[in-house]
């Protein structure tokens, strides 16, 4: 007597579920974490991976034992069986879909507002923090950031041109052509393109913005482990936009304090302020 | 006065040119119509191919070192430009719609065939225009998406033949989805209503609707930045007071229903292909014929996914997001309905039917990439990235050019009376598979670590997956030579295929091969069951092999 | 060739020469729907600007109203004399027909007229700013479209004389001109509310 096939359908289906979240725990696609949403975003990253290889393998599973199975052998000149549908079939892979995809759409909210991405940007603190009454038009603001209230995050204004960004610190005076930054500080990058389209983006983040002229954007974040991480222009800006990149370096908050000291301009009056 | 005529004249003693030269004319035949836009279509997807090649060679070292880099932005743009609205549009709509629609609804010809041909014609000098400004001028290098101000500050001549070529495509395609909406809704066969129809005329009822609802507001786009070009005006210049966010949206609410404009006709194609392979009904006709309508309707609502790091507010992208996931439910339906399709069949494995099968599994992976990326934060990391080049390049290559093959594949016996070889075509099929996937693929892994899409230069640790992807490029390209070696011998050497050597149902298979000028001798068939294959659960199988005695045993009941 | 039932002898006269009624006026529809999206992408775009993007101090969206009401009104007189051509084709009058179609055709360039007198009075030019801009685009594209009706009232003036080519058995070139004046004026209502009283 024969195992029976819906026995054996369950099993598979088990199988592949705990494959699929295996696979999503365990199989790492992304780069270092850096930033503190940077672990929010590979949380959904891991969901969406589990259920893509669940699809994906149950789909390609069920095509090949059909064109296995159901082949015709040779010498065979018969139809298949006439089944033109089944109701209750249809309806449980449309319901189990739209239930997917809801708990997909909601998750992701969530991890969005986790991120930051849900607070208004243009509330009287920021305007207050911005120092002017123009419009924010997008990013992410520190106001939502996890973290002591009573650390102020540190301001940095960026400007994108084509080919470079240049970081200018407001309260220190510096202008520099990489971004240096505190570790376990808020950041809040005050963005603005002086010609096309460019886009802020570094991996190890998990952020991207882009930075459309006449729109000053504000991105912020909590970078969380030293290092050097590239800053990407994402959005093309013309023939030496694969060359548009720049480096953020994230720092103990003693080595940038050195770092502000040496390339302050008041600090020193015969040297000028550049790259460090 | 006596005119002498060739062999093949027919008997109005027309003057109209006869043999090949048909095809080189403002014929209104749709036959020769579609097989118009099939070749034309094709020759550009060869000239988009090299232009692909000329990007893979570059992306072969981390520095730009092959091409100007000018250069190489003209040639992305090229690239996307002319296999959008050269090859995959012209082709799914115009080749295999002009073809096939007649013959599903029973009628000699399309309702309009003069404006069918002329819908053609605007191809061939649109095409070239396009692609001689790369030689005379500089062609447009702001990608084919043409976002301003970069459109409207490269240089300005190439940036306007691309304006001018793409308002004439957009023109051709409105005027054939108005030849199609027609056609099918007003010239059916007496007795034959609209849900006994093959499969192939609702994908192409739901895409033309969004041909006409969208393509306009394209054209309209495009004028308005040509004024910001020529005339200097500031609709998306934020210097003058304009919006460049604007021009994203007006630009992205025809593009994205382009992209089902793209892959609807494919599914409808899938939809004819799979039951004749499998000889089993298409499973679940109405539902597939309700989920193409959720998705033309879904499908013009969630065009801003694709500006969710432009600045839009939240609780824009929170719609978006929602709106666009919800596109999976329909097509999961179409793709789960496939599989029953073939689930209990007596599946042909032929070179159709693996290309169907190939199209299935590179959707899948396609769509889930896509469910991902309309997720606003996930889509926050990969935006402008290989990752998202990966996720089109499986929609609609690995989606709908493997479809397009299939359909070669069953379509060249009835079009033109001859078998295509086989084996050759399983070759063909695996080289296009391995290839296809070996190159798109890793870009996936390239965009979530770091490489942005549109550059020639890259951070070097990405130098050994960029070379696997080329590599998978070229053997792309070898996978062209089976298939033009075939279809050419086959034209000469294929084996006679009859009428119906597939033994299928629909009208184009009860009639000669290739068709005549009137497509059928006689009366247009009237076929109740297009798909009306398959024995009963219990009925001993018979040797039911001719899809015409079941054709005659009338209506079958659902089950 | 006289007939009691003129839409069938039309119907009639397809059907023997194509094999199916006649379906040209559907397509005219499906383009007019098509042209009309156009229109919507350039007031989509006008109603974003004017949310969105703030005019230069010193700018207004104000806009004289005599005139384009006036010119309104002509409009939709023109639609009222176009209906009344049709009728009288329909009763084989070919004098009356070509009188109101030109009546129409007279209203219609007067239009054309007026926006001209229009144009040249405003203050502002097409690159003053985004309104400007914008009105020129939209009621230029308008105006295109009037210019094209025009013309082509013109030549079914023409071809509805004693002899001509439409007759109340060939009645698809007056409808279908007839349909499109009528979407033309349509569209200049949107306009007019859009553009002018917004």
């Amino acid at each position: 007597m024969r195992i029976p096939a819906s026995i054996l359908t369950l099993l598979a289906g088990m199988a592949l579920v705990l494959t699929g979240l295996w696979v999503g725990q365990n199989v790492n696609l992304l780069p270092a974490q850096a930033s503190a949403n940077a672990p929010v975003y590979d949380e959904l990253f891991k969901v969406l991976f589990s259920i893509g290889t669940i699809l994906f393998v149950g789909i390609v599973g069920l095509i090949v034992y059909s064109l296995a199975r159901f082949r015709r052998r040779a010498g065979e000149t018969g139809d298949g069986l006439a089944i033109e549908g089944n109701l209750p079939l249809e309806i449980l892979w449309t319901a189990i879909p739209a239930v997917v995809v809801l708990f997909v759409g909601i998750y992701s909210y969530d991890i969005y507002d986790r991120m930051g991405g849900m607070t208004p940007l243009n509330d009287h603190s920021m305007h207050a923090m911005a120092g002017s009454e123009e419009r924010t038009w997008g990013g992410i603001s520190p106001v939502s950031l996890d973290g002591d209230p009573a650390i102020a995050p540190l301001p940095v204004d960026v400007t994108a041109m084509q080919f470079a960004f240049i970081f200018h610190y407001p309260d220190s005076d510096i202008t520099s052509g990489e971004l240096h930054v505190p570790v376990g500080q808020p950041v809040a990058l005050q963005m603005k393109a002086l010609d096309v389209i460019h886009a802020f983006w570094v991996p190890q983040f998990r952020l991207k913005q882009d930075v459309i002229p006449g729109q000053p954007t504000l991105l912020s974040f909590t970078p969380t482990r030293p290092g050097q991480y590239p800053i990407v222009c994402a959005e093309l800006c013309g023939p030496y936009h694969g060359g548009m990149r720049s480096s953020v370096i994230v720092e103990e908050p003693e080595s940038f304090a050195a770092w502000v000291a040496k390339n302050s301009p008041a600090a020193s009056a015969t040297t000028t302020a550049v790259q460090s | 006065m006596t005119i002498s005529l060739m062999p093949e004249t027919s008997s109005t003693g027309s003057l109209q040119p006869q043999g090949w030269l048909r095809y080189l004319s403002f014929s209104t035949d749709h036959k020769v119509i579609g097989l118009q836009y099939m070749v034309c279509g094709f020759i550009f997807y060869l000239i988009g191919g090299a232009l692909a090649g000329a990007i893979r060679t570059e992306l072969i070292t981390p520095i730009s070192d092959f091409l100007p880099r000018e250069t190489y932005n003209e040639v992305l743009t090229l690239h996307g430009t002319v296999m959008i609205f050269l090859w995959i549009v012209p082709v799914v709509n115009g080749a295999f719609g002009n073809y096939l629609i007649p013959f599903y609804v029973g009628a000699r010809d399309m309702a309009f065939p003069r404006l069918n041909a002329v819908a053609f014609w605007l191809i061939p000098p649109a095409g070239i225009l396009l692609i001689s400004s790369y030689f005379f001028a500089s062609a447009a290098q702001s990608g084919w998406t043409a976002y301003p101000p970069l459109s409207t500050t490269t240089p300005a001549t190439g940036q306007i033949i691309w304006i001018l070529s793409v308002l004439l495509l957009g023109g051709s395609s409105i005027f054939g989805g108005i030849n199609f909406i027609a056609t099918i809704l007003k010239l059916r066969r007496p007795g034959l209503n609209l849900m006994q129809l093959p499969m192939y005329c609702w994908a192409m009822l739901g895409t033309s609707i969004l041909v006409v609802l969208s393509t306009p507001v394209l054209a309209g786009t495009l004028v308005l930045l040509s004024f910001d070009i020529i005339a200097h005006t500031g609709f998306f210049n934020p210097a003058m007071g304009g919006n460049a966010v604007v021009y994203q949206h007006l630009f992205w609410f025809y593009s994205h229903p382009a992209v089902y404009i793209m892959v609807l006709p494919a599914f409808g194609l899938v939809s004819e292909i799979l039951p004749v392979h499998a000889r089993k009904p298409l499973f679940g006709y109405t539902t597939m014929v309700y989920s193409i309508l959720a998705i033309v309707f879904l499908g013009l609502i969630v065009w801003a996914h694709h500006m969710f790091t432009s600045g839009t507010p939240p609780w824009m992208r929170l719609f978006f997001t929602i709106a666009t996931a919800f596109i999976a439910v329909p097509t999961g339906i179409k793709f789960f309905n496939w599989l029953a399709t073939l689930w209990g069949g007596k599946l042909s494995l032929n070179t159709a039917m693996l290309f169907c099968c190939g199209f299935i599994v590179n959707f899948v992976f396609g769509g889930i990439t896509g469910v991902a990326l309309a997720q606003v934060p996930f889509d926050i990391h990969v935006h402008d990235t290989y990752f998202v080049v990966g996720h089109f390049h499986y929609i609609v290559y690995g989606g709908t050019v493997f479809v397009i093959f299939a359909s070669i594949y069953h379509w060249y016996p009835k079009v033109t009376g001859r078998l295509l070889n086989e084996p050759l075509g399983q070759l063909h099929f695996w080289l296009t598979f391995v290839g296809f996937n070996l190159c798109f693929a890793p870009q996936h892994w390239l965009g979530l670590n770091g490489m942005p899409r549109r550059v020639a230069e890259y951070d070097p640790q990405f130098t050994l997956i960029n070379q696997l992807s080329s590599a998978g490029a070229l053997l792309m390209a070898i996978s062209t030579l089976p298939f033009l070696i075939n279809v050419v011998m086959s034209a000469f050497n294929g084996a006679p295929a009859g009428d119906n050597p597939w033994n299928a149902l629909t009208p184009e298979w009860l009639t000669s091969s290739p068709p005549p000028v009137e497509n059928w001798k006689g009366e247009p068939p009237l076929v109740h069951e297009p798909y009306g294959y398959g024995v009963a659960p219990g009925e001993l199988s018979l040797e039911a092999s001719s899809g015409r005695d079941l054709w005659s045993l009338g209506q079958r009941d659902q089950l | 060739m006289t007939s009691t039932h003129p839409e069938t002898t039309q119907h009639d006269a397809t059907e023997a020469e194509h094999g199916h009624s006649d379906h040209r006026l559907f397509g005219l529809a499906t383009f007019l729907v098509a042209d009309g999206m156009t229109f919507a992408g350039f007031f989509a775009a006008y109603l974003t600007f004017r949310a969105v993007n703030p005019l230069p101090a010193g700018h207004s969206y104000e806009l004289e109203l005599v005139l384009p009401t006036i010119n309104t009104v002509l409009l939709l007189v023109s639609s009222f004399t176009f209906h009344r051509a049709g009728a009288a084709l329909r009763r084989s009058n070919h004098p009356l027909c070509q009188r109101w179609l030109l009546v129409t055709a007279l209203l219609g360039f007067s239009f054309l007229a007026g926006q001209m007198k229009e144009y040249f009075s405003l203050p502002f030019g097409l690159t003053d700013n985004l309104f400007a801009s914008t009105f020129y685009a939209i009621t230029g594209f308008h105006g295109l479209h009037v210019t094209l009706g025009g013309l082509m009232i013109l030549i079914v003036w023409w071809q509805s004389r004693e002899g001509g080519r439409i007759s109340v058995d060939n009645q698809f070139p007056l409808e279908a001109a007839e349909l499109y004046w009528h979407f033309v004026d349509g569209i200049w209502v949107i306009l007019y509310g859009l553009l002018y009283l917004l």
